[in-house]
């Protein structure tokens, strides 16, 4: 995903970290939006469900969008 | 007088939701800090009266946001809320929402209520909810939900009377049921809940689910309930997944009801704007080294007034009561140990004070979720955390201070890295040391015309510090196995001002925790050094007066300088003294001989007691003169060689053994509180010790 880009969510690749990811309102049928990366690349800076959170690629890679 | 009635009531929600802010105004200095056992998040309490006739012990949950821990921190909650019999089961929680991020916030309300807990949901931030543009029609929330919901704003207290009023009376359970078992696993939820006699489906539901968390069953009764699940396919993930998804669907179908207006997407941009500028290639780095550079400055230079007025407070008081005091073992204790040693533990607060401010401060506003954010790349290679790097830099200037604020890491393994590593970090104690043995073996020199090889080598020094601590880091990160996989996944809090009244009573807080705690292995410490250099056996120390006494009037000495010799030779015959002259063979391959064996012994309650000791030993009395000292260390002869017993070789390696050893109780006494047992101060002890005798023979070696 590119800055500025916004996707909905369908599922997630990962067992364990999706129940947290859900948790914080990563939803399937939920829009997510990619709003900045760390200078270094890695974490990002994404808001799903009214919230800003930050992620580590790792984590976010685990879920899958829908274009 | 009437019977007071005590209603326990629980503080929960999500971090960043204002519920400190709530449990201050609540509570305000009634508050005691404690420990839950077994883990290091803290336990706070506190009473605050809701009338005349009744009394509420109010308990701040650390914050989450669903039963479902994600770090051992995280757990006692669960175990709490499982166990009726628990000391903290609440009457009745307080569940503190974010009004401008409702949807994430209900997610634990809707656990609380299925758990049948009396709970009341107070909207909190709705100033900013309202500059949002958001509306939500309050009524309709409270009946969807059956529970009495309440406006707050817990930074200037509007609301708190009303949320009073409304615990007062006896509250019930909500009548509604949010999540609603699937039927594959109806049958295992029902035997759980008739085999433990549980009032709902859900209690039965959160045994299966979190059976760890079941502290108060005995083991024999979790294994049965593991055994049930697995019988019956009750995998956690799947069904917690499920459970999440479902309460979300309930959430946004009430939102969709109850929130009249939704906030307009434009009032977060002046956050979105600053957080361009502090999370920026450039500037959020310069950003933050200045912010880091600025705590460092204030801890190292600000703290510095207040400090040496302890110093002198008590230095001042110890003679007072010498003078005041009859003679005696007893008073002495008293003058010479306890009093001083209690202003080793004053000494510090200045310096907690003002790091927790900062940190305080950071945290209350938003930013240092932005330090996480940038640092935690970099960080992770070595083991730490993003929050680690405070802890570290503060180092710089003292330990104590840098290893209480590692309780902000959540992560264990991570946070217990960072307190093992951060004593590596040169401390502001050891520049005294420092100076004097540069001064001593070092050249006053200049390299290309510019560099000054005394501060080259300080430099080194420092570096060497550093990179021992990202090294050990790096090791430990293999070495140490956790069970808690590290996940950073955190929430950004919008950019706020401060709450002053919080950051006073986290100083407040953590002072005490200090004094209290760490205050006692401290005290206790310096009267054992003490005595140890003090006392000697009775006959040796008597001996060694009179000797010197009968040779000096040979001499014709003054009378300070014969005072000075006592001192020196009483130094000798102490039992710090003999066990100086009993370790010397094993330090002596370091190039050390049995007076710098006292020193480093004394240099165990602080390190800079080391110029002090010294100075006495050499028979400098108590003057701390550097030029003194200096030159009288640099015409002490090593009776073996014949030549100097300062050698750059012998400098060198004192000064490599004090980058790296563990010399400060004081830091012991605080890694003991932090990760509550001896086991990780002894290892500590223990690797720095040996890493700093390693490191020192090896220089020595090397260079004679």
């Amino acid at each position: 995903m590119v800055p500025g880009e916004t996707a909905v969510i369908s599922g997630f690749t990962e067992d364990e970290i999706s129940v947290k990811l859900l948790e914080m309102g990563f939803l399937p049928g939920t829009a997510v939006r990619f709003n900045f990366t760390a200078p270094l690349g890695d974490p990002v800076c994404v808001s799903v469900s009214g919230l800003d959170l930050s992620l580590r690629i790792s984590e976010a890679s685990t879920i899958t969008i829908l274009n | 007088m009437a019977e007071q009635r005590l209603i326990r009531i629980a503080l929960a929600g999500k971090p960043n939701s204002g519920k400190s802010s709530l449990f201050n105004q609540l509570t305000g200095l009634n508050q005691k800090i404690g420990n839950f056992p077994g883990v290091t998040v803290d336990k706070r309490v506190g009473i605050c009266p809701l009338d005349d006739k009744t009394q509420a012990e109010i308990i701040d949950l650390p914050g989450i946001y669903s039963l479902y821990p994600r770090t051992l921190d995280e757990k006692v909650v669960a175990e709490i809320l499982a166990d009726k019999n628990n000391r903290h089961y609440p009457d009745c929680v307080v569940l503190v929402a974010d009004a401008t991020n409702l949807k994430n916030c209900l997610l634990l309300l809707t656990q609380l209520i299925d758990l049948k807990l009396p709970t009341v949901l107070a909207l909190n931030m709705m100033d900013l909810a309202a500059q949002s543009g958001q509306s939500i029609d309050i009524q309709a929330l409270a009946s969807s939900l059956d529970i009495p919901v309440v406006m707050i704003n817990a930074r200037s207290g509007q609301g708190v009377e009303e949320l009073k009023q409304s615990l007062k009376v006896k509250l019930s359970p909500s009548s509604k049921t949010i999540f609603h078992l699937e039927s594959d696993i109806k049958k295992v939820v029902t035997k759980i809940k008739d085999r433990f006699h549980l009032a709902t489906d859900y209690e039965a539901y959160q045994f299966l689910q979190q059976t760890d968390s079941l502290v108060f069953l005995s083991e024999e009764e979790r294994n049965y309930i593991r055994q049930e699940a697995k019988e019956n396919q009750f995998f956690q993930h799947k069904y917690q997944g499920a459970e999440t998804v479902m309460r979300y669907g309930f959430i946004q179908d009430l939102l969709n009801k109850v929130i009249l207006k939704t906030s307009d997407p434009e009032w977060k941009k002046f956050s979105y704007r600053i957080d361009k500028v502090l999370t920026h290639k450039v500037w959020g780095y310069l950003i933050f080294f200045s912010v880091l550079f600025l705590i460092f400055q204030s801890i190292f230079a600000w703290a510095q007034i207040p400090m040496d007025l302890i110093d002198q407070s008590f230095t001042a008081l110890s003679a007072i009561a010498d003078s005041n005091l009859p003679d005696g073992p007893l008073f002495d204790l008293i003058s010479q140990g306890v009093v001083p040693g209690i202003g080793g533990i004053i000494i510090f607060i200045p310096q907690i004070v003002i790091l927790f401010a900062c940190i305080s401060i950071l945290e209350e506003s938003g930013y240092m979720a932005r330090v996480v954010f940038l640092m935690d790349r970099i960080m992770r290679k070595f083991g730490l955390s993003g929050k680690s790097v405070v802890p570290l830099i503060s180092g710089l200037a003292c330990a104590i201070p840098a290893i209480m604020a590692t309780r902000t890491i959540d992560n264990w393994k991570d946070r217990l890295i960072t307190i093992f590593v951060t004593p590596f970090m040169s401390c502001s104690a050891r520049l005294p040391v420092f100076t004097i043995l540069v001064a001593l073996i070092i050249p006053d020199d200049k390299v290309l015309g510019f560099f000054n090889y005394q501060g080259l080598v300080l430099m080194a020094l420092y570096i060497l510090g550093f990179l021992a601590a990202i090294l050990s880091a790096m090791a430990l990160k293999f070495l140490i196995k956790s069970k808690e996989r590290s996940y950073l996944i955190m929430e950004l809090p919008t950019y706020r001002a401060p709450r002053w009244a919080n950051v006073g009573y986290t100083i407040l807080e953590k002072t005490k925790a200090f004094v209290f705690e760490a205050g006692k292995i401290i005290l206790a410490i310096s009267i054992v050094l003490w005595v140890l250099a003090s006392y000697g056996p009775a006959e040796s120390m008597e001996e060694a007066e009179q000797k010197v006494l009968s040779e000096s009037t040979l001499q014709g000495l003054s009378e300070q300088d014969i005072q000075d010799h006592i001192a020196a030779s009483k130094l000798e015959h102490s039992y710090a003294g003999i066990i100086g002259k009993i370790i010397e063979p094993v330090i002596k391959p370091l190039g050390y001989d049995w007076k710098i064996g006292i020193a480093l012994i004394t240099s165990f309650a602080a390190r800079e007691v080391f110029v002090g000791t010294v100075a006495t030993i050499y028979s400098l009395g108590s003057s701390e003169d550097q030029l003194t000292i200096k030159t009288r260390l640099k015409s002490e002869i090593n009776p073996e060689t014949g030549g100097p017993r300062y050698t750059p070789a012998v400098g060198l390696s004192l000064l490599v053994f004090y980058t790296l050893a563990m010399q400060c109780m004081s830091t012991l006494a605080v890694v003991k509180r932090e990760t509550k047992g001896w086991k990780w101060p002894a290892i500590q002890l223990a690797y720095m010790t040996a890493l700093a005798y390693l490191s020192a023979f090896i220089v020595y070696q090397s260079l004679s």
